[in-house]
């Protein structure tokens, strides 16, 4: 077959300035119908983004325009001309490009060999150098951001990475971009320059979709916004008329205020559960903090500032060079089973690389920490691990199927999965890094409350948190990090969102 | 991963990954079964206790070592240096039967297994080399050491009767051999499946940061099935030995890799974290099946290897689809 098929149909008339139009759009997975009867049209120039909660089925649809996979009922409309594609191939062949939540490059080569992979200006079969940098600086000129050709895209941060994926894009003239939750794992300033970056691909006349789980970001960068719920369209109107509650509402189907538990600030004389004296790690130095029982604390920071590595060298999941670990009284031997043995447990940034036995059952994963304890003679009491692994997803409202793989849940369910892990181990302090990552709203809110009612219960928190509104929403106690050191400390009222980002990025900051 | 979509955007179960999950947990019994049936229509020979004990006994050695490998592979290991450990045990407790009792010489050649088996994990953790690579040079030092010590020749025991008696005393009519093997494989299997080292086993395969930060001491883990599997390799080469009442350092080099198509036809991942000593016995009797077989027929053995070599593809091909997400 040939690469496009563009069908024989007389186009349909496109409405003034519709780039692509989502025509009836079904789409179902085995026997679940992600997508159903969706049509959307995405107005030229514009910044177009699908909200929903996970499951909605917004990334079906993004990866449909992509032609990640072909809808099974319904079309897409290209400036009127009705298209089929079965590949992001011939996707990109009129113009569509996908960049996806997991950066696709070849972190061995350099940044202009990535731009131009496959499309490398070639005579006789060799690639020609000089003509491969000419393009890039052109491109590079005219994308409105700086990537220096010669990089190896393997030691670059992840914004950079995909800066490489959207200069690709732009290489294959892409008019149509789609971004699929680009800033989930991106640090403020970060975003912020995403943000001016997508703004740049508008003002040239391309187009670009945004999945996006983040409302703030939806609402301050698109143009329209369509909400999905279900696989079905709630709505698509102006972005100037929606704020985050609607727009929760809608994702809902009711209305649910985004609002945290009440905060229960623990008595100043609580004792302190976890003490850290001039810790040193990579990426850490000489980092010291406290936190009392009952005490949230969350550490904040730009990306790279050394939260993750402070974490996991408390925890001991890295190695520390220098500095002494309290908690409660044992002395922390900088290995996770010494710290699990006194009680500070982790609940590590990535789930999936550092966290599941994705394709072992829910019941070894639970009790995975704890088998000392559910073992007698070196074997595992099978009764006692049941009976303990399903108390424990009770308490984190999980779903509580023992003999389901994680595999088969949802992000959710994953995340509340490791926070029963957790729990099994009677945590006095519990380290929580990005505890709410690719999670979805209704499970997000399970989240919040049961790391507040941990700390009601006695739990010192150590919360480390992207999401600015989750940390001023949860923290009692904020410390901040720069360069790899503690910089600041802010507490109660005086937790602000301005406060924070000042001492983030080292400004003098009056609230501090 | 193959996960890359938005996770709770993961389709419920079809057809598909139902039949899937079906033939990546127990795939191997089917056609174990049908080869089993078949086998006894077209030649009644094979159905007689006598065969099928001789299976059993013929067997004992390479279970013994797959049942241990299946171990280390599931830690996320892999030992290519069975085989040698195999021969040169075999030599060691021939000689040693012969200078000071067939129990020194067992007791020794196992040890000298066991130490070989904890060298291979040392190895590859404590210096971090490639399991594959580390175990493989082993194959050579420990080959070579054996050649050395036997100068390459062939140790016949004939005049040493009482060392025939640690592998073929018959008991209700099956070999001390095919006993010890069962033993050997319901111990490892229970080791696996109901014990907190057996859990670690699985997780330290699965995911190994995952299993560091939940407290196991995952080198700690792959050292023991090392030593495990070093041992069994010896003690597989011992029983050998001793039911010929001859030995040759070089017995072992084929054994490898009839262990590893035992295990890897049984439906045990070489990508580690999943697989059962169960699925492995059946897998290596499966295997011995398809050679009894050709044998019983009369077919010519080169085509039981070609038959074999495209077994071996199908059960890896199966493992891959069966891992696939849909």
């Amino acid at each position: 077959m040939a690469g496009l098929t563009s069908n024989q149909a007389a186009p349909a008339v496109a409405p003034d300035g519709a780039h692509l139009e989502i025509l009836e759009v079904g789409k179902s997975f085995g026997g679940t119908r992600a997508l159903d009867d969706v049509s959307v049209t995405i107005t030229a120039g514009s910044v177009h983004a699908f909200v929903g909660e996970n499951g909605a089925g917004k990334s079906t649809l993004g990866k449909i325009v992509a032609g990640v996979f072909p809808p099974d009922q319904g079309q897409l409309a290209l400036r009127g001309e009705i298209v089929t594609f079965r590949s992001p191939r011939e996707a990109l062949a009129r113009g569509i490009a996908l960049v996806a939540q997991e950066v696709a490059v070849v972190p061995r080569r350099t940044v202009a060999e990535n731009v131009f992979l496959g499309t490398e200006p070639r005579r006789f079969g060799f690639v020609q150098r000089r003509r491969l940098l000419e393009r890039f600086d052109r491109l590079v000129a005219g994308a409105g951001f700086e990537l220096p050709a010669d990089a190896i895209v393997g030691s670059l941060p992840l914004a950079k990475q995909q800066q490489v994926e959207i200069l690709r894009a732009l290489a294959r003239d892409a008019e149509l971009i789609v971004f699929d939750e680009p800033t989930a794992a991106l640090s403020a300033i970060e975003v912020q320059r995403f943000h001016e970056i997508v703004r740049t691909l508008t003002r040239s006349g391309r187009s670009v979709i945004l999945v996006s789980h983040f409302l703030g970001e939806v609402l301050a960068l698109a143009d329209t916004i369509t909400v999905l719920r279900d696989g079905k369209l709630v709505k698509t109107g102006p972005a100037a008329d929606e704020t985050e509650d609607t727009l929760v509402a809608a994702m809902l189907g009711r209305s649910v205020s985004r609002t945290y538990p009440p905060k229960q600030v623990p008595p100043a004389d609580a004792p302190v559960a976890l003490t850290v004296r001039d810790l040193t790690a990579a990426g850490v130095s000489g980092a010291s903090l406290e936190i009392r029982a009952g005490e949230i604390v969350a550490l904040a920071g730009l990306v790279g500032a050394g939260r993750t590595e402070l974490a996991r060298a408390i925890f001991g999941a890295s190695p520390a060079t220098a500095g002494e670990m309290t908690a409660g009284t044992s002395r922390l031997t900088g290995t996770p089973l010494g710290s699990l043995r006194a009680n500070v447990s982790m609940i590590p940034e990535s789930r999936k690389d550092d966290g599941l036995l994705l394709r072992r059952p829910v019941r070894e994963n639970v009790s995975l920490a704890s088998l000392p304890s559910l073992g007698r003679f070196g074997f595992v009491r099978r009764g006692v691990e049941a009976t303990r692994a399903r108390d424990a997803l009770r308490k984190v409202a999980a779903a509580d199927n023992l003999e389901a793989t994680p595999v088969t849940l949802s992000g959710g369910n994953q995340q509340k999965l490791m926070f029963a892990r957790a729990l099994l181990n009677k945590p006095a302090v519990l380290i929580a890094d990005e505890p709410t990552r690719g999670v979805d709203i209704g499970a997000k809110r399970d989240i919040y409350e049961l790391i507040v009612g941990l700390a009601a219960g006695g739990v010192a928190i150590l919360l480390i948190s992207n999401e600015i509104e989750e940390v001023l929403g949860l923290a009692h106690r904020v410390v901040v990090m720069r360069g790899g050191r503690v910089v600041a400390e802010v507490s109660g009222d005086n937790i602000t969102e301005e406060a924070i980002l000042a001492a983030s990025f080292g400004r003098a900051s009056s609230a501090a | 991963m193959t996960e890359t979509t938005s996770a709770a955007e993961a389709p419920a179960p079809s057809a598909t990954s139902r039949a899937r999950a079906l033939i990546g947990r127990g795939g191997i019994v089917i056609p174990f079964v049908i080869a089993f049936v078949v086998l006894s229509l077209i030649s009644p020979p094979f159905l007689r206790f006598q065969n099928l004990a001789n299976i059993l006994d013929q067997q004992s050695g390479i279970i013994i070592v797959a049942a241990a490998g299946t171990l280390v592979l599931i830690a996320g290991g892999i030992d290519l240096s069975v085989g040698a450990i195999y021969g040169l045990a075999g030599a060691t407790a021939a000689q040693l039967a012969v200078s000071f009792g067939p129990p020194v010489g067992i007791i020794a050649a196992i040890l000298v297994g066991l130490m070989i088996g904890l060298s291979n994990g040392v190895i590859v953790t404590r210096f971090r080399i490639n399991p594959l690579i580390g175990t493989l040079a082993m194959t050579f030092v420990v080959g070579g050491i054996g050649a050395i010590a036997t100068h390459g020749n062939l140790i016949v025991v004939f005049d040493h009767p009482e060392f025939k008696v640690f592998a073929a005393t018959k008991i209700a009519g099956i070999s001390s051999a095919a006993w010890m093997m069962i033993a050997f494989a319901i111990a490892t299997a229970i080791l696996l499946s109901r014990t907190t080292f057996g859990r670690y086993v699985y997780a330290t395969g699965g995911n190994a940061e995952a299993a560091r930060l939940g407290g196991v001491r995952i080198n700690t883990v792959r050292v023991a099935t090392y030593a495990l599997s070093g041992a069994a390799a010896a003690l597989a080469g011992t029983l050998d030995a001793s039911r010929v009442l001859s030995a040759q350092a070089s017995a072992g080099d084929f054994l490898t890799f009839t262990v590893l198509t035992g295990i890897i036809v049984g439906g045990t991942s070489i990508m580690g974290g999943e697989g059962s000593v169960q699925r492995t016995v059946i897998g290596c009797l499966f295997v011995a099946l398809v050679a009894n077989g050709f044998n019983l027929l009369g077919l010519d053995p080169y085509y039981q290897q070609i038959t074999l070599g495209i077994i071996l593809l199908l059960a890896v091909g199966t493992d891959a689809w069966s891992r696939r997400q849909a």
